[in-house]
C-alpha cells in the first residue's frame, strides 16, 4: 500500500507539470449539492456517491469528481480560454466490490478552449500520456461523437432518433430500442390489442401525477410508431459495423471512411478524427500503434460526447484506469444555461500510479 | 462455544419456523416469559436460540454474532451488499413467499412492461420538469435493477410503509414492494409490470461464512445439519 504523504507528493508533481503547462491551479468543495450531481446523473450517482444532508442544505454528496464543480466554477466568472489543473480527494460509493478505494486523490487538467478542438484534444492526451510514459500503461481511445452522428442521421422518425440517443451510454437499452425499431422484436398480443382500441383498466380510477392526456398521449405515440416503417436491415448492419469498429488508429479510421461512404452523417466525425489523429501525431504521440475503438467509454456514466480515452495497467487488469477523459461538451451546455463551451479535460490517480511503479 | 441461532422474534414468520424445525425434530421456545427475546432449543444439544427481528438477521449473519439464521431472501440481498460471500443459503423453508415487483397504476394502459417504464419516465420528466417517483424501502435492489435494465430519468422516494398509498397521495408515481398475493396492489388500482419480479423471495435458513467455529462447534454444526436433513 503507498501512503498518503507520499500519494499526495505525487499529486502536486503532476499538478506542477500541468501549470507548466499553462493551467491555473484551482480548488472546488468537497460538499456539492446533490441537486446539480442527480440532475445530470439521475439516481445512478446515489449508487456511487456518498450523500448526507442537513436541515438548511438540504441533501449534498461528497465531491464524487471535479469535473461538475470546476465548469460550474468557469461558467460562472472564468475568461476565455482557461487551462486548469486540480488535486484532491474524491469519494466513491462502493456496493459489490471492497477492493474498490471509496476515497482517493485524483488530479485533473481541464482546457476550455473553441479555437482547435482537435489540438485541444491531442493536448490533454498527450500531457497526461506524458506523466504515465515510465509506466507502459494500455491506452484507449474512442469517441461517442462519431456514433451519436449515425444515430441522427438514421432515416428515421425523431421520437425514435430521441430515444436512441437518450440511451447511447446504455448499451443494453440501446440495442433493445434498435431491436425493436427494426422489427426484430414483435409487438406484444396486448400492446397490439392497445392500439387497435381494446383498452383494459381503461375503467380503473387514474391517481397521481400522470395525466390521462399524457396517457393518451404516449398511445398515439405508440400508434404512430407501430405505423413507421422499421429501419432497414441495411442501416441497422451499418449501425453495427460501426460499433464493432476496434482496430489501431489507421486502420480504424480506414474503415470509419469505409462506412461513411453508406453512412454519410458521420463523415464531419470521421474528418474529426482524422485531425484528432494528425494533432496527436504533431505531439509525438505513437498514432500507428494507437487503439481506437468506438464502443470504448460508452458505460462511464460520464458525459463525454466526443474523443474518450482512457490508460490502464496491462498486468493488473484488477485495477481501475489509472487515468480518463475525454470531451464534454454537452456538459457545459446543461450546466451553462443556454451557454456553452468546448471543453476537453482528464484525471490521474497518483496513487494507483505509485503502486504500479511499486511493483516495478 | 455453542452454535447461535436466529430466528424471527414475531409472528407468523415465527410460528412457521418454530413448525419447520419441529417437523424435523427440533424444538424452539422462548425461555421464559412472551416477552423475552432469548429461547431454547430442545431435541439438540449445543445449539442456542436467539430471537432477532427478520430485519436485523442478515447483519447478525454478517457480522457472525450468529451461526445460522432463518430470514426472507429479499432482506438478505438488500442489506448485505456481495452476500454470497457473507452468507449461504441452506434450505428453503417453503413458506414466506413474497416477490419484489414494481407496480404502476392500472389506468395507465399503456405501461406493460420495464421498457414502457423507461419511455414514460423521458416524457414525464419532460412534461413535468421532474423526475418520475418510484416509492420503495428496497433502494439498492430497484436501482440495481433499473440499473441493469436500463431505465433513466426517475427518482427513488424512501417510504418505510403504506408504501401502496404513495401514488394516490402524490408522493410517487411508481412504487416497488414486496407482494404475496397482489390483493393490496389491486385495492389501491396498482398493476404489476409484466417482465416479471425484481426479486423473488421465501424464508430461508442462512449459514454465516464468518461467525467463529472451534472442533466442538463443528460437530454440532454437522449434526445439526444432519438433524435437519438439509
Amino acid at each position: 500500500m503507498t501512503d498518503r504523504a507520499q500519494t499526495l507528493a505525487r499529486a502536486a508533481g503532476l499538478r506542477a507539470v500541468f501549470e507548466a503547462a499553462g493551467a491555473v491551479g484551482v480548488e472546488t468543495p468537497v460538499l456539492q449539492p446533490a441537486h446539480t450531481l442527480l440532475d445530470l446523473y439521475g439516481e445512478e450517482i446515489r449508487a456511487r456517491a456518498y450523500v448526507t444532508s442537513d436541515a438548511l442544505r438540504g441533501e449534498q454528496m461528497l465531491r464524487p469528481d471535479f469535473t461538475v464543480p470546476v465548469v460550474q466554477m468557469h461558467m460562472a466568472h472564468g475568461a476565455e480560454p482557461a487551462r486548469y489543473t486540480y488535486s484532491g480527494e474524491v469519494f466513491r460509493r462502493q456496493e459489490h466490490d471492497p477492493d474498490r478505494a471509496n476515497e482517493f486523490i485524483q488530479v485533473g487538467f481541464e482546457v476550455f478552449d473553441r479555437t482547435d478542438p482537435a489540438a485541444a484534444d491531442a493536448e490533454v492526451f498527450a500531457l497526461i500520456a506524458g506523466a504515465l510514459s515510465p509506466l507502459r500503461l494500455r491506452a484507449a481511445t474512442g469517441d461517442i461523437g462519431v456514433l451519436m452522428a449515425a444515430v441522427e442521421g438514421l432515416k428515421t422518425t425523431a421520437p425514435r432518433k430521441a430515444a436512441l440517443m437518450r440511451h447511447i451510454w446504455r448499451p443494453r437499452r440501446f440495442r433493445a430500442l434498435l431491436d425493436r425499431f427494426s422489427g426484430r422484436t414483435a409487438m406484444s398480443r396486448t400492446r397490439e390489442a392497445l392500439l387497435a382500441g381494446d383498452l383494459p383498466g381503461a375503467e380503473a380510477p387514474l391517481s397521481g401525477r400522470r395525466s390521462a392526456a399524457e396517457i393518451t398521449a404516449r398511445i398515439e405515440t405508440l400508434r404512430e410508431d407501430a405505423a413507421t416503417a422499421p429501419l432497414s436491415t441495411e442501416e441497422v448492419r451499418l449501425l453495427d459495423a460501426l460499433l464493432g469498429v476496434r482496430e489501431t488508429m489507421p486502420y480504424a479510421l480506414e474503415q470509419l471512411r469505409d462506412l461513411s461512404v453508406d453512412l454519410p452523417q458521420i463523415a464531419p466525425a470521421v474528418a474529426r478524427i482524422a485531425a484528432r489523429a494528425g494533432a496527436l501525431e504533431a505531439r509525438g504521440i505513437d498514432v500507428q500503434s494507437l487503439p481506437f475503438e468506438t464502443n470504448f467509454g460508452r458505460t462511464s456514466m460520464e458525459y463525454y460526447d466526443g474523443f474518450v480515452f482512457g490508460f490502464f495497467s496491462p498486468d493488473r487488469a484488477d485495477l481501475p484506469a489509472v487515468a480518463t477523459g475525454g470531451r464534454y461538451d454537452a456538459l457545459t451546455r446543461r450546466l451553462g444555461q443556454g451557454r456553452e463551451i468546448p471543453a476537453v479535460g482528464g484525471v490521474l490517480r497518483p496513487g494507483l500510479m505509485l503502486e504500479l511503479e511499486a511493483a516495478q | 462455544m455453542t452454535i447461535r441461532l436466529g430466528v424471527p422474534s414475531k409472528g407468523r414468520l415465527m410460528e412457521k419456523t418454530c413448525d419447520w424445525f419441529a417437523g424435523r425434530g427440533v424444538t424452539l421456545s422462548r425461555s421464559g416469559s412472551d416477552r423475552e427475546y432469548a429461547g431454547a432449543v430442545e431435541g439438540i444439544g449445543g445449539v442456542s436460540l436467539v430471537l432477532l427481528s427478520a430485519g436485523e438477521i442478515p447483519r447478525e449473519l454478517a457480522t457472525g454474532r450468529i451461526h445460522f439464521g432463518v430470514t426472507g431472501t429479499d432482506l438478505v440481498h438488500e442489506k448485505l451488499p456481495r452476500w454470497e460471500q457473507q452468507v449461504e443459503p441452506v434450505a428453503e423453508l417453503g413458506f414466506g413467499f413474497a416477490d419484489l415487483v414494481l407496480a404502476v397504476p392500472r389506468a395507465w394502459i399503456d405501461v406493460e412492461t420495464v421498457d414502457d417504464l423507461d419511455a414514460v419516465a423521458a416524457a414525464f420528466r419532460q412534461t413535468h420538469g421532474m423526475r418520475l417517483r418510484i416509492a420503495t424501502k428496497y433502494h439498492r435492489l430497484v436501482r440495481e435493477y433499473l440499473r441493469q435494465s436500463g431505465v433513466a430519468d426517475y427518482a427513488l422516494v424512501d417510504s418505510q410503509g403504506a408504501t401502496e398509498g404513495t401514488v394516490a397521495n402524490e408522493t410517487a408515481e411508481a412504487i416497488a414492494d414486496i407482494t404475496s398475493s397482489g390483493e393490496t396492489l389491486r385495492a389501491n388500482h396498482l398493476k404489476v409490470l409484466s417482465d416479471g419480479p425484481v426479486l423473488r423471495s421465501q424464508a430461508t435458513l442462512w449459514r454465516s461464512r464468518t461467525a467463529q467455529t472451534d472442533d466442538d462447534d463443528r460437530a454440532v454444526v454437522a449434526e445439526f445439519l444432519d438433524r435437519l436433513a438439509v
